[in-house]
């Protein structure tokens, strides 16, 4: 059994697009429960590495792990095909873009994966996305497809959608960049509950603000490598590199 | 004109009609076969299936299909391939129609935005699940009207086939010149029937998409 502050481990994380160095050698432990946001300019590598933990962008170098379970293992195809599936399951993914199928429902949008991979009836899956949909107060728009919801509750339908496969991790890239200024609170929220569920999450953000009231831990990354990690109160109130320190006055003086 | 004869051998073109009709029905179903065939043979992951479907869209756009029909009809017994007129119509045309099908049918697959499939994937749904259920879907709606296309340009070069003796719309109408002398009214004649049907399918396409776009 691993040690709770195992639950993710990234290990000497390294990814490079012929000369390009995107990721430089980056280790990270996240403990069950523990939310952490990842911030920087664009450009430094931070969704990249997000998307290295669900092998949506393969990693040329390191080892990730997920509760005691290596997720990029080394197999040959199509054992890693059935590998990362399983892998996938349990961990959720909402993306910038919502990425929601806009051919189904919001409640064939939420029970699509289950229905499928984990052989729900019927009634179970409609129990699902009532349970799924009323968890982001999109109840009432259960019915309604992608094309005829606003950003925010688009990127509400897809936090449900990803949170119906009952993962143990949950991965945000950028959730709330897309969105118009006024539409962002109604997804904060709902990521604020998922945080007072415990519910283990790594955040990629633009948003300061948030990254300091809901997370426990802040990594500033530059040019593929972490500069400065920490508690928020320190990498917001106290960052030690000037690196961090010039970022954090540029997005301060301009936020989006 | 000559209303009169029009009149009278008008129910020997409509015969005919149904002649050009079944071919093209016939052709089309055996298009979207290769064309589908195609497609996944040009998205495959492997290099000698993508460059099979690269030649098999080559050869088929890159010369007439009047030229394929005779190397297929007059050519045909030479190495062993034995067909009447009708059955070489509808093999010539439907590979030839197939070539075209393919571009189309892999377009609409690219073009499905790549986020589609990842959200699929990060589900835990596998490769071919994920095209199953979301991205095939998504295509299959954004094919409809270019394979219209296809279809519209399929049903006039049945017309080809006249060529090799096949006794459609296009044939009929040259048969009858041959007796009458009024290749004007024979030709508007055919003509007038290639436009009904042209009309038709044209007006089932568009409903066909009305009905299953995403709204």
């Amino acid at each position: 059994m691993t040690e709770s502050t195992d639950f993710v481990q990234i290990r000497h994380a390294q990814k490079s697009f012929g000369t390009l160095e995107v990721l430089k050698d980056i280790s990270l432990n996240v403990a069950r429960g523990q939310i952490v946001a990842i911030i920087g300019p664009s450009g430094s590598g931070k969704s990249t590495l997000l998307r290295a933990i669900n092998d949506l962008d393969a990693l040329t170098g390191g080892e990730v792990w997920l509760d005691g379970v290596q997720v990029n293992k080394q197999l040959p195809h199509r054992q890693y095909e059935k590998h990362i599936n399983e892998m996938r399951q349990q961990i959720g993914m909402v993306f910038q873009h919502f990425n929601l199928f806009p051919h189904m429902t919001a409640r064939e949008n939420v029970t699509m994966a289950p229905k499928m991979l984990k052989g729900l009836s019927a009634e179970e899956a409609d129990a699902l996305a009532k349970e799924q949909l009323d968890k982001v107060g999109m109840l009432e728009r259960i019915d309604y497809y992608p094309s005829q919801l606003s950003g925010g509750q688009k990127q509400r339908v897809a936090i449900a959608r990803a949170l119906a496969m009952n993962p143990k991790l949950m991965l945000f890239d950028e959730a709330t960049s897309a969105l118009d200024p006024e539409l962002v609170s109604e997804v904060n929220q709902v990521m604020k509950k998922l945080a007072e569920e415990h519910m283990t999450m790594i955040i990629v953000t633009h948003e300061m603000d948030f990254a300091a009231s809901v997370c426990d831990r802040v990594l500033f990354m530059d040019q593929g490598v972490v500069v400065e990690e920490g508690p928020p109160e320190q990498v917001f109130g106290n960052p030690q590199k000037a690196r961090t320190r010039a970022f954090l006055r540029k997005e301060l003086d301009n936020p989006e | 004109m000559d209303i009169d004869l029009m009149l009278r051998v008008y129910p020997f073109f409509l015969e005919a009609a149904w002649i050009t009709i079944l071919l093209s029905v016939l052709t089309a179903l055996l298009g979207l076969t290769f064309g589908a065939l195609g497609a996944a043979a040009r998205l495959s992951r492997f290099t000698s299936l993508r460059l099979l479907g690269a030649t098999y869209v080559s050869i088929f756009r890159g010369t007439p299909a009047l030229i394929q029909l005779f190397i297929l009809y007059f050519g045909g017994p030479q190495v062993g391939i034995q067909l009447d007129a009708f059955e070489a119509g509808v093999i010539g045309l439907g590979i030839n129609a197939g070539a075209y099908m393919t571009e189309t049918i892999r377009g609409a697959i690219i073009s499905i935005d790549k986020g589609q499939r990842e959200a699929a994937r990060t589900l835990g749904l596998s490769q071919l699940q994920a095209f199953y259920k979301v991205t095939l879907p998504q295509a299959a709606r954004l094919m409809v009207r270019p394979l219209g296309v296809n279809l519209n340009m399929l049903i006039k070069a049945t017309a080809l086939v006249a060529a090799i003796s096949v006794v459609e719309l296009t044939y009929t109408a040259q048969r009858y010149i041959g007796s009458t002398y009024k290749p004007f009214e024979m030709f508007l004649l055919a003509g007038v029937l290639y436009m009904i049907i042209i009309y038709v399918t044209g007006r089932g396409v568009a409903w066909l998409d009305r009905r299953v776009r995403i709204t």
